[in-house]
């Protein structure tokens, strides 16, 4: 469904992505792990078209949707919840919901995209006149889901959701996860929590300095043994 | 209490709402774009001129000639952007603020040149209405009235329109956008756009109680850029509320002293009020 071929990338004269290649079927959930520095978040970048890749390629169901904007990417059904969530602070829930439908494909079914996120997430129905940026750092994870969920993508793009939450809320947040690929969406997760990571998804790549440095199945790279001694402490 | 001054309150409030409209419109264009356009008030007096001529020269009709006025002030608004502002975005603020300070001389030596330094009058001579011994501009009323409604029009567009959230989303985190699929440059061809006709529909308010001269941006840019600091800039409600204040400073300063003096007055409230309170009156 989404391909990368030998994609790099970088900012500047500084390099962060050396030939990527992944491949994600259709209703699949898949990992990126790896540590601090090592490119996950340019890669979600790259995807979602906020940064540019220097080389290779990328297709979306047959389509290609490298060098495209950010603001094409998401009509092609991508959405990317970004790091830190980045919510707008001073609008409201509803308001935040709102800017996710901005596209014209979600703003004719509106109301029943809204429906729909308050159903997967009721919090966020009780608080959605409250401002954004008011609400605790689990609450806001569900509405940065949430707003990424109201332009009805086909494939969710997920930064880091554990980061800066505590233990309790780390795991509401992966039962999250659950709950969206129970509605059939396609999920790309990247994450440093790698135990909690690979109980959620079906497949997950190791990314190192740039580039992937191992992958396979989430029961394979738990049984891997560099895997168990450098990610998961064993 | 003294009815002078209390016509001179009622005048200062009146005159109060095209300010604000323009503290509007200023902040917007900083909120979202986060450039100062030192060339705004000029963007009045282009305004007011196309009323001049299409109304006292070309004999068009009034609310036509306010119209097409309003439609020129928001093309002229989109034209300052892509030719001014986008290619100076990621320049420093000090390049930005030299780039639109240069467009103002601009303005004001090409009026002077095609125009002359005439002071020009519409010549629409509205009545003065006498309320219980005050009177009171009735242009001045109109242009307080209007001032409202174009105020309320825009936290209306701000406020319930998808276009006029991502607008207020934008002022918040404009790097992001783009993932909620908003293109930014067209957001900010939008706000320019409603940033000029904002300048332009106070053009067509002021038409109606002033004359038109090349430099008449010189006489109400730098109060409207007080308000805007003096409520906060960028902040919206803080602006329009500000604009009320100074101008009741300046009609009570003008009423027991002089007008000279008023503002005098108006500007050393908003220099110590920036030693009190530096981000603006209204910043929490």
């Amino acid at each position: 469904m989404l391909s990368l071929s030998s994609v790099s990338a970088g900012y500047g004269s500084f390099q962060a992505l050396f030939g990527v290649s992944l491949d994600i079927a259709r209703g699949e959930a898949v990992g990126v792990i790896g540590p601090n520095g090592a490119g996950k978040t340019t890669l979600m970048r790259v995807i979602s078209g906020m940064l540019p890749l220097s080389q290779g390629n990328m297709t979306f169901e047959g389509e290609a949707i490298g060098g495209k904007p950010a603001h094409h990417i998401i009509e092609h059904g991508i959405a990317h919840v970004p790091e830190n969530r980045r919510l707008f602070p001073k609008l409201s829930v509803e308001e935040n919901l709102r800017v996710g439908a901005f596209i014209p494909s979600a703003r004719t079914r509106f109301a029943e995209q809204l429906d729909w996120v308050y159903s997967l997430f009721p919090k966020l129905k009780d608080r959605r006149a409250q401002a954004a940026g008011t609400m605790s750092g689990g609450e806001q994870q569900m509405c940065a889901i949430g707003r990424a969920l109201m332009s009805k993508p086909k494939v969710l793009l997920m930064d880091e959701p554990s980061a800066g939450l505590a233990p309790i809320v780390v795991s509401q947040v992966f039962d999250l996860v659950g709950k969206i690929r129970a509605e059939g969406l396609t999920v790309l997760i990247v994450e440093q929590n790698v135990q909690q990571v690979l109980d959620v998804v079906n497949r997950a790549y190791l990314l190192e300095v740039g580039a992937i440095k191992l992958s396979g199945t989430a029961a394979e790279l738990k049984g891997n043994s560099f895997i168990r001694e450098s990610y998961l402490g064993l | 209490m003294d009815l002078y001054l209390l016509e001179a309150i009622i005048n200062g409030i009146l005159l109060g709402g095209v300010l604000a409209l323009l503290a509007l419109g200023l902040n917007l264009i900083f909120g979202v774009i986060d450039v100062i356009w030192i060339s705004y008030a000029d963007i009045v007096m282009c305004g007011m001129y196309a009323v001049y001529f299409l109304y006292a020269q070309y004999h068009v009709a009034l609310p036509l000639a306010f119209l097409i006025a309003i439609v020129g002030s928001a093309c002229l608004g989109v034209l300052v952007h892509k030719l001014i502002i986008a290619p100076v975005l990621d320049a420093p603020p000090l390049n930005q603020l030299l780039a639109t300070g240069g467009l103002l001389f601009f303005l004001q030596s090409f009026a002077t040149l095609l125009f002359g330094t005439d002071f020009r009058n519409i010549g629409v001579r509205l009545p003065v209405l006498e309320v219980a011994t005050m009177y009171l501009s009735f242009a001045r009323l109109i242009a307080f009235g209007v001032a409202l409604v174009g105020a309320f029009a825009l936290y209306f567009f701000l406020k319930k329109t998808y276009v006029g959230t991502a607008i207020r989303a934008i002022a918040q985190d404009r790097e992001i956008v783009g993932l909620m699929g908003i293109d930014q440059r067209r957001i900010y061809l939008v706000v320019s756009a409603i940033g000029g006709a904002l300048a332009g529909l106070a053009a067509c308010l002021l038409a109606l109680q002033y004359d038109v001269h090349p430099f008449i941006g010189n006489t109400f840019g730098p109060v409207i850029f007080m308000i805007c600091v003096l409520g906060g800039l960028g902040n919206m409600l803080g602006g329009f509320f500000a604009a009320f204040i100074i101008s009741l400073i300046i009609a009570i300063g003008g009423y027991y002293w002089s007008t000279e003096l008023s503002y005098v007055f108006a500007f050393t409230f908003f220099i110590v009020l920036m030693f009190i309170r530096p981000r603006g009156l209204f910043t929490p």
